[in-house]
């Protein structure tokens, strides 16, 4: 059953030939055996899941199952869950069991999808190979030496392995992308203000966005059309009908406007993940497409402003991890600020304790306007490099990351993995969608292409992924880890 | 030397919307400690904050009685600080683009002169909860039902000069939220709290002293308490040749003094920024117009048509209109009796005394404006005498009765005025007076005015208080007269 993408996996519920309590059991077999090794999840909710699949079998039975009923699926921990352990990778939340649903949470619940549980990230999603969750790391299915990207590098882990068809992941510089490229899996972020983020624990407000991670583009087109949508208990979710993405999957490719920016070409970009990314788009002119180099002038601008932006907001959104109502407390407090301080000492990780520090120092007296209202500023060109591009070419494509997966413990130093999200970051900075499709090795290890589209182009980027999926099968290949737990 | 007392006040003004400016939790007052706080209120993770539309209309409606200028575009910034009962670790306000720009309001004061305080802003933010330190062994309780509550803070500029012109500010603000009906103005509650901030001057110096701000003062009377001992402490110690220091100060209203909280050096950095997860508030002409259409009448123009249509005295326009309830009560009056001065009378007098006696507010008084506005009536068209008139309120104020006429007719209050019963009445006093007929006739013409009170009281008695007593003092002159 795991070798079947989450499309065929709906389509066989559907004809009958398993139930969703013997796919769920399935999954949930591969998670025992194989995640003491892979390390993807955090908390495996087994018991909730068959009662889920139970419920599903008995919809279809009725005869009112949607068309995702009964399909295994897996959160990341950060997405709050009613009754469920929401740690966020950290000891800080360790001892938290949300007291409500996320939005798309409850969306995908209403759709009777299951969950098998939370899967493994980042602490607050501030990484960029999952060594920084308070759980361990999570090793990459195709090489147990590699790290699988992050933050979402469990969700990422989990489906490339086979222990769930889909995972929810969120991406606020690259957190879907970058861990699909690195586990050759299919990761799409939606435009921001797309998908509701109420329920979501917030690492940088402006910037995150939750995104299906599954086997293909087809499969995110199911999921998003279950995530996205307005939200009245998130301001910034965007009153705007939800096409029907999957629907949309079979528009011709002829004429397409391929638009390959130059600077994602550039100095620090491995030669085999350039020879895999340009392979891709010789594939797409095959089908039709167009493709012209273009610019985007101040993309080397973006890493440095989103560490600007992203820790400040961080530094915010993180106070209230205070030791005070809920989550870690230190023993023995012996005032009010002994309580603050050794509880976030404490509770807290490095890196984002380093965020923190970087976020309130950026907004402090004397230094806000020419670190925050700047990058601010750069923010905004960086958008316009975008919106100008999307004037010309109808998709950027390139790269989701300049090298393949690296090794654990290869990057000591914070900012050489921060310049790991490089072709990610802006478009996050921009609100832009982005997805990353499989597209060949290097080393042995994955290759992601990004596909970036202007604002709330998903039904686009998803079939422009999927026409490409149609013509290759990167995205079908699996790590010998995947057969071995079969 | 002489010295200038400079002050300046930041109101703050928890706005009556039914549930708070960011959650669907509610804001009533009094409720068990954290029944009404939701998990946005409690900052839960993953919790996203939502903009109360009622909370807005209310601040617009505050920025247009005050005539300012109405952010076209308004934006929420995080003030962030760590404080126990501050549940996300900042406080999310108005920081750079607040929602109410500049205005101005108008202020009386006691002698009835009036004076113009200009408002610098006012913006919107959230409450946060509560820390209870008693009844917790030594530790700190939090209460964060009211982490949430809609605020609005109201900055003026610094042009207030004595301790009564900021209580008089205060009370011009108070009236102009009351009459609003954005606020219940309940300074008990902590419906409403000020900070002041106090400097002083020689006078004829334009340059501000330092200035001292006292932190949340919750009445009007410890306003001018905290006020009048703050001007004295900074006065006495520039005179002694020190320099007051900025810092913020505590006012104790038991021991009526302010003390030091914390000096500039100890300040927070707040770090504002501006709030992500709110978008800005874009208010177009329409939505200000209709607002506008929707403001009622308010105090300064009250006051005005009091006095120019009404000819009340400036004082009694003054008092009047300071409450929207007791204005609305004397116009009721006024319209049933149609005698303004009398009514004004009546409101501050017999009515506020007995509602005072009794801790009770114009809007629930037990007597009606339209059965006080009839009972004047009875006075003007002489059904009743002043007298019996106080009768007939009382009977009214304690349920005997529904009207003033029910009441006149149950207690036999109405007036004789009949000459013929009257004389008669005097007659038999007459009668039963010899000695007092006997001196009255013996003394000095010049006396004889003041004895016949006498005489009147008597008849008075003998009518039980219904007899018109202009119509006794004469006839009794004439009869009494006649003896000599």
């Amino acid at each position: 059953m795991y070798e079947k993408t989450l499309t065929q996996l709906a389509a066989a519920l559907k004809s009958g030939e398993f139930s969703s309590r013997e796919l769920t059991a399935h999954y949930l077999q591969r998670i025992e055996k194989a995640d003491g090794q892979l390390n993807s999840f955090i908390s495996v909710t087994a018991e909730q899941a068959l009662q889920q699949a139970e419920i599903a079998d008995k919809a279809r039975a009725a005869g009112n199952a949607g068309r995702l009923a009964g399909i295994p699926l897996a959160l990341k921990d950060i997405f709050c869950t009613q009754g469920v352990k929401t740690s966020c990778g950290s000891k800080m939340l360790d001892n938290f069991i949300a007291p409500y649903s996320a939005t798309v949470v409850e969306k995908l619940n209403a759709a009777g999808t299951i969950s098998l549980g939370k899967t493994n990230m980042d602490e607050f999603a501030m990484g960029s190979s999952n060594e920084n969750s308070y759980y361990g790391p999570v090793k990459n299915p195709w090489d147990l030496t590699a790290v699988p990207g992050g933050s979402s590098g469990g969700s990422a882990a989990a489906v490339a392995a086979g222990l769930v068809p889909a995972a929810m992941g969120t991406d606020t510089g690259g957190s879907i992308r970058q861990p699909a490229a690195f586990c050759g899996i299919t990761g799409l972020k939606p435009t921001y203000g797309r998908v509701s983020r109420f329920g979501i624990i917030a690492y940088a407000s402006s910037l995150d966005q939750a995104g299906p991670m599954a086997r293909s583009a087809e499969d995110c087109a199911h999921l998003l059309g279950v995530i996205a949508g307005h939200d009245g208990r998130d301001s910034t979710s965007v009153a705007r009908g939800v096409p029907d993405y999957v629907e949309g999957l079979n528009a011709p490719l002829s004429g397409l406007k391929i638009g390959l920016p130059k600077e994602y070409f550039g100095d620090g970009l491995d030669p085999e993940v350039e020879k895999a990314v340009r392979e891709a788009v010789k594939v797409y002119e095959s089908l039709g497409a167009t493709v012209r180099e273009v610019s985007l002038p101040h993309t080397h601008y973006a890493i440095p402003a989103y560490y600007v932006i992203a820790p400040a907001e961080a530094s915010s959104n993180l106070s209230r991890y205070d030791g005070v109502r809920f989550g870690y407390r230190c023993d023995n407090p012996s005032d009010l600020i002994d309580l603050y301080t050794r509880s976030r000492a404490e509770g807290f990780g490095e890196e984002v304790k380093r965020r923190i520090l970087i976020g309130t120092h950026t907004l402090s007296e004397g230094f806000f306007d020419a670190y925050y209202t700047k990058a601010q500023q750069v923010r905004r060109l960086i958008r316009q490099d975008f919106l100008d591009a999307f004037e010309d070419v109808d998709v950027l494509m390139g790269p989701a990351s300049p090298t393949p997966a690296f090794d654990l413990g290869a990057k000591k130093d914070p900012v050489s993995m921060y310049l790991q999200d490089i072709y990610t970051i802006a478009v996050n900075l921009a609100g832009i969608p982005g997805i990353s499709v499989p597209a060949g090795f290097a080393g042995g290890r994955p290759v992601g292409l990004q596909i970036l589209g202007t604002h709330f182009a998903e039904a686009q980027l998803l079939n422009v992924a999927h026409q490409f999926q149609q013509a290759t099968d990167w995205h079908l290949q699996r790590p010998a880890f995947a057969e071995e737990y079969a | 030397m002489q010295w200038e007392t400079v002050i300046g006040l930041e109101v703050h003004v928890q706005l009556a919307t039914r549930s708070k400016i960011f959650s669907g939790a509610s804001t009533a007052f009094g409720a068990e400690p954290n029944t009404q706080a939701c998990a946005v209120d409690l900052g839960l993770p993953g919790v996203l904050p939502v903009l109360n539309e009622q909370a807005v209309a209310m601040a617009v409606q505050f920025g247009l009685a005050v005539h300012a200028d109405i952010a076209e575009v308004s934006v929420f910034d995080r003030k962030n600080y760590f404080y126990p009962d501050l549940p996300k670790g900042y406080q999310t306000s108005q920081m750079y683009h607040p929602i109410v720009g500049p205005g101005e309001v108008e202020i009386t004061l006691e002698d009835a002169s009036t004076k113009r305080i200009r408002i610098h802003h006012a913006h919107l933010e959230e409450d946060a909860g509560k820390s209870l330190h008693e009844d917790f062994h030594g530790m700190t309780g939090i209460d964060l039902n009211r982490a949430g509550t809609p605020l609005l803070e109201i900055v003026s500029e610094p042009d207030m000069r004595s301790a009564k012109e900021a209580a008089a500010y205060l009370k011009a603000i108070h009236s102009i939220v009351t009459y609003l009906g954005i606020s219940d103005g309940n300074m008990a509650e902590g419906s409403m709290r000020c900070d002041v901030n106090v400097s002083v001057r020689p006078k004829g110096q334009e340059a501000f002293g330092t200035r001292a701000e006292i932190k949340n003062v919750n009445s009007f009377r410890f306003v001018e308490r905290a006020i009048a001992f703050e001007v004295e402490r900074q006065i006495e110690l520039i005179e002694d040749g020190g320099s007051v220091v900025q810092e913020t100060r505590l006012f104790d209203p038991d021991r009526d003094e302010t003390r030091s909280m914390r000096t500039k050096e100890e300040a927070n950095d707040y770090r504002y920024f501006p709030c992500p997860d709110l978008l800005p508030v874009v208010l177009d002409q329409a939505y200000l117009d209709h607002l506008r259409g929707q403001l009622p009448e308010l105090p300064a123009d009250k006051r005005e048509r009091f006095q120019n249509e009404l000819g009340l005295s400036a004082y009694d326009a003054n008092v009047i209109s300071a409450s929207r309830d007791m204005a609305e009560f004397f116009e009721a009056v006024h319209s049933e009796c149609g005698d303004a001065k009398q009514a004004a009378n009546w409101v501050q007098g017999e009515l506020s005394g007995a509602l005072n006696r009794e801790s009770l507010s114009i809007a629930n008084s037990p007597i009606s404006a339209r059965q006080l506005g009839e009972l004047i009536s009875r006075v003007l068209d002489d059904t009743i005498n002043g007298k019996a008139a106080k009768e007939v309120f009382q009977a009214l104020w304690n349920g005997q009765g529904e009207s003033a006429d029910e009441v006149i007719d149950a207690k036999g209050l109405k007036q004789v005025t009949d000459t013929g019963a009257i004389e008669a009445m005097i007659d038999q006093v007459i009668a039963d007076s010899p000695a007092q007929v006997a001196q009255y006739r013996d003394s000095e013409p010049e006396k004889r005015g003041k004895m016949i009170g006498y005489f009147v009281g008597q008849v008075m008695k003998a009518s039980r208080g219904t007899a018109n007593p202009q119509q006794v003092n004469g006839l009794l002159k004439e009869k009494l007269d006649a003896l000599l």
